[in-house]
This record gives structure tokens, sequence and C-alpha cells, in this order.
């Protein structure tokens, strides 16, 4: 009877320990990435990154729909390895960049597709419009890293239109949408 | 006559003069042209190119000029006290705006680190980035200053025909002519 109850009170203790947990962004060491492709006429993938941005989820592998994450980002970061594409990038034929300095992507509804796949619905804002975009997400992998904290990191991806978010300038019939890629990785806080 | 001297500008000096007028409008129609190019444009590569390789020649040119210039001695400036002063802060800030306008043009291309190629002939290499959103910032610059420029050449020919049609003196004919 004591061991049975013993081995209850250790159960529910760990169960505590993976309750939700809130995770920082691990912008600082760089173990995160929000990258962007888009076709080039229909012959290439363009890709390039933002290279600022922060962001905070807080993540229960218990309950994932409890789940919940929020990024910013500089969107005059924007880094496509070409100094006049990225000066055009951020005028106002794209990411308008001065008028609408942050992007941001807060979670509204995680739903759990099992296996470690799930999708975040989530509201975007960019340009100056807000639109609810999907982020079909999955688990890379969690657990303590060898410094004494412990981390968990996501990966993730959603294409929508340019014109979804008043995105005007004409690039072509394979060019209408941009697909934001992301690689998140959080230490728990 | 190739040097100036103290009533005349040399022919040199004139040619300089002419290049750098001509060219700068040229410089200005194109890039403002250019900006709003479509995707598709056939000369959305090209404008851009010629842009930057004519810039980049009139740069050499306009150092020259200015070099051109230390070595001459100014002709006698025509005019009124006020005339003659406004004239120099005029002269000051063409060659002022100018340079502004070169340097940033330069500095917003190459700072990914890639040079600018003068006609497929020679490379400017790049000097690399020096500020955050370089091509960026120093875009602002060059576009700004470039309004700027071509508002100081309206009043600066405007002071000219005022020169030649009103006081009918040789202000102007003494940069179309030489001696």
């Amino acid at each position: 009877m004591k061991k049975l109850l013993l081995a209850t009170a250790i159960l529910a203790t760990s169960a505590f320990s993976v309750n939700a947990a809130d995770y920082k962004v691990d912008y600082e060491g760089a173990h995160a990435a929000i990258q962007f492709k888009i076709q080039h006429l229909g012959y290439s993938w363009l890709t390039g990154r933002f290279n600022k941005f922060d962001g905070e989820f807080s993540y229960d592998p218990a309950k994932i729909e409890d789940s919940k994450i929020n990024m910013t980002i500089d969107v005059g970061s924007v880094d496509s390895n070409h100094a006049e594409r990225d000066k055009h990038l951020r005028s106002p034929d794209f990411l308008n960049a001065k008028k609408y300095p942050t992007a941001t992507f807060v979670s509204t509804d995680i739903i759990n597709q099992g296996d470690g796949e799930f999708d975040v619905v989530g509201d975007l804002t960019l340009n100056g419009v807000t639109k609810q975009v999907v982020i079909d997400a999955e688990l890379v992998g969690e657990g303590k890293d060898p410094w004494g904290g412990y981390r968990a990191g996501f990966t993730g991806e959603t294409t929508f239109a340019l014109k979804d978010f008043d995105i005007q300038k004409e690039l072509g019939a394979a060019s209408t949408h941009v697909t934001l890629e992301l690689n998140i990785e959080g230490i728990k806080k | 006559m190739l040097k100036n001297n103290k009533n005349n500008y040399g022919i040199v000096a004139i040619l300089l003069h002419w290049i750098s007028a001509i060219t700068i409008f040229g410089l200005f129609g194109l890039g403002f042209w250019m900006v709003d190019l479509s995707y598709y444009s056939e000369w959305y590569k090209t404008a851009p190119s010629i842009h930057k390789s004519i810039g980049m020649i009139l740069f050499f040119i306009v150092l020259f000029r200015l070099f051109w210039k230390t070595i001459n001695i100014k002709p006698i400036p025509i005019g009124n006290k006020f005339e003659i002063k406004i004239s120099k802060i005029v002269h000051f800030l063409l060659y002022l705006l100018m340079l502004t306008i070169f340097i940033s043009g330069y500095l917003i291309s190459t700072s990914d680190g890639r040079g600018i190629e003068i006609f497929n002939f020679i490379t400017i290499p790049s000097l690399g980035e020096f500020i955050e959103n370089q091509e960026s910032v120093m875009g602002s610059i060059h576009k700004y200053s470039t309004y700027t420029l071509m508002v100081l050449v309206g009043l600066h020919s405007i002071a000219a025909l005022k020169h030649h049609f009103v006081n009918k003196d040789n202000t102007l004919k003494r940069m179309i002519k030489t001696k």
C-alpha cells in the first residue's frame, strides 16, 4: 500500500513536471530562424530570411491544444543576400518596412494531429494587414541541453498569397504565393 | 585655351560643366523611370545597370572636375554682392549634392559585398557594409539629395537665364564659348 502511494506520488509529481511550460525562443543563441521562399519566374526558389525576431511559447506535450506561441519579426531585417533586392523588399512595393516595421504572429488555436504534428492557427499581421494563417507544425525534439537547460524545438511552415497581405507588386503567375518556414527552438524559462 | 583665366573659362572647364549637366539630367530621368518598371519589363535589369555604369563614370569625371577646379583660377564672378554670395553657396551645394548622390548610390549597390560593374568592362569593388540596412538608408539619401539637386539645378539655370536675358551680361555666354 505504501509503495503504491509512493508510486502515485512520484507519478503525480512527474505529471506536474510535464505541465505546460513557458519557453523563450532562442534568438540570442540563434537556434531559431524565420525564412521565406518564393518562386522566381517558375524556374527556381528564391529564399531569404528575417535576421531579427523574437518570441515565446508555452508548450505542454500532454495537452498540445493548450500550447501557445507568439512571434514578433522586424521586417526591416529581411535578408535575401542581395542588397538591391532587400532595399526593394523593404519598400512599399512589398513589406513597407518604414510604415509597418514589425510583423507579428499570435496563435489562437492549436489542433493536435497526433505523432507530434499539429496545426497552429493564428493571426499573422504583415504590411498592416491581419489575417488568419495555419502553420503546419511538427515537434522536432525536446529534452535537457548539455548546459543545464531544457529545450524544445519545432519546425513549421505556412503558405499565403502576397495579395492577402496587400502586397500588390506583380511578380508573375508562378510567384503569387510565399512560404514562410519557421524553425523555432525554445529554452524553458 | 584649355585653362581658365580671370575673365573666361577654358574649354576643359566648359566641357566638364556641360558633360555633368547633360549626364545628370539623363541619370535623373533614367533613375526616376526605372524604379517603377514592372518586373517583366525588358529594361528591368538593363536600366539600373546603365544607370550605375554612367553614374560611376560621372563620379570619376566630377572628381577630375574638382581637381581641375583646384589647379585653375576662377573667373571673376559677375553680379552684385548678394548674387555672388548666393551663387557661391549654390555652387558649393551643387558639388556637395553631386558627391552625396554618387557616394550614396555606390553604397546602395555595394552593401552586400558585390561590386559595381561599369558596362561589363571593369568592376568597382565593394567596401562592404558600414551601417545596418545600408542599402535602404542610402536609398533614401540618394533619392532626397537628388530631388534637392534638381531644385538647385533649376535655381542655377534660372539665375543663368536671368543674367543672360535681364542683365544681358556675359555669365552664360562665357560658359558656352571660350575666348
